[in-house]
């Protein structure tokens, strides 16, 4: 069998690839920050929804909740957070899985979405408390 | 790129498989059931069993297999050399769990003992993995001391404390147990350096008398060469001499994060 130009690197260069990126340490972080932000933001949002279930729970109430300004800030940060993390998690698994043209498919499509759902929510939660 | 099933060509032919019977009058006999791939005869792999008399054996995985070798099959092939423990040559799959041959008991197995190789590793012949590629990643990290300093006339003196770091790190070595058992290193292996190569870049960045603590922390500041890691611990839970390398990565990343805030 004819020997492809891989085979014909040495062991080295082809474990030494293209080298360091130099990058990674930054992702690292803010996905544990992130995470860290999120235990009493979720545990919030948590308690919260489960006290509005409490009372009628209807649209109206839940449009009330949402419209009062200290609530609308910390729904904003905890829907940036929570889709700012998800974003860095996602990469990750489409990392760890796919390869070529595939896996830079998934994640510019992950992004996209993220982007997406994250100006939506955001812009939901500021229309409700600006009013 | 994650693969979940096996290729065509790498999948086992289960009518395959010859059974070697134990000699007439056996009185402990042990079912071992063994890899077998030759890529120059074609076709796929098989397994074949081979019915062992442990009365007339000596304890260890190891000492079957040589027991195989050289009393019924001599086609058998697998790699061992120092028998007990400290070469790392004869590692490999047993019993499901990646360990060297010669300090796993056979009585520690249950039912019949099943051995292949060292997974997801291109394979030479029956137990004989291809690790060219792990001992390129291992050169690349450059596990030698480095330093600018002019060499000193006597040894380079180490405070006690500072040697104590390195315990837990220059035991390694280096049978490829823990990156063969790695998701991440299976999946991307051809860029993750894989638990073993990082401890040992680990042993070299907490080395106090090593001046490239800088340098070897940048070479590693990679999506794939470190942070493929997620913690997943297979390395540690299977390393045969009792390290943690999951450990090792994690400080490593610590260091990682030291260097930015």
């Amino acid at each position: 069998m004819a020997k492809t130009s891989e085979d014909l690197r040495s062991p080295l260069s082809r474990a030494r690839g293209l080298g360091s990126a130099k990058d990674g340490v930054h992702h690292f972080w803010v996905q544990r920050v992130s995470a860290l932000a999120l235990i009493p933001l979720a545990l919030w949002f948590a308690f919260s929804i489960a006290m509005l279930a409490t009372g009628p729970a209807d649209y109206f109430s839940v449009r009330h909740w949402v419209s009062a300004p200290s609530v609308a800030v910390v729904l904003v940060l905890f829907l940036g957070t929570a889709l700012y993390h998800s974003v860095l998690g996602l990469q990750e698994v489409i990392v760890d899985y796919t390869g070529g043209s595939m896996r830079l498919t998934l994640l510019l499509l992950s992004k996209l979405l993220h982007a997406v759902v994250a100006a939506a929510a955001i812009f939901a939660v500021l229309k409700i408390a600006l009013a | 790129m994650a693969q979940l099933t096996l290729p065509q060509n790498s999948k086992i032919d289960k009518k395959a498989g010859k059974t070697f019977k134990a000699p007439a009058g056996a009185k402990d006999v042990k079912t071992f059931k063994i890899y077998r791939y030759d890529p120059e005869a074609g076709g796929n792999p098989r397994v074949d069993s081979y019915e062992i008399d442990m009365a007339a054996c000596g304890p260890m995985v190891l000492d079957a297999l040589i027991k195989i070798k050289n009393e019924v099959d001599s086609t058998v092939t697998f790699r061992r050399s120092c028998r007990e423990g400290i070469c790392g040559s004869c590692a490999m799959n047993i019993d499901g769990t990646n360990t060297l041959a010669c300090i796993k008991p056979c009585e520690d197995i249950k039912g019949d003992a099943k051995i292949y190789p060292l997974p997801h590793m291109p394979v030479v012949k029956d137990l004989v993995p291809d690790l060219t590629h792990f001992y390129a990643q291992l050169a690349s990290i450059e596990p030698w001391l480095k330093t600018d300093s002019a060499a000193p006339t006597r040894e380079r003196l180490q405070s006690e404390e500072d040697r104590a770091k390195l315990d837990g790190l220059y035991e390694c070595i280096l049978c490829a147990c823990c990156s063969t058992s790695c998701p991440s290193y299976w999946w991307n292996g051809d860029r993750y350096l894989g638990p073993a190569i990082l401890l040992q870049a680990y042993r070299w960045l907490v080395d106090s008398r090593d001046e490239a603590t800088g340098e070897r922390l940048d070479a590693l500041e990679d999506p794939f060469k470190l942070y493929r890691c997620h913690t997943i611990m297979n390395c540690s839970q299977t390393c045969p001499k009792g390290l943690n390398p999951a450990k090792a990565i994690a400080e490593t990343k610590k260091m990682m994060v030291e260097r930015v805030i």
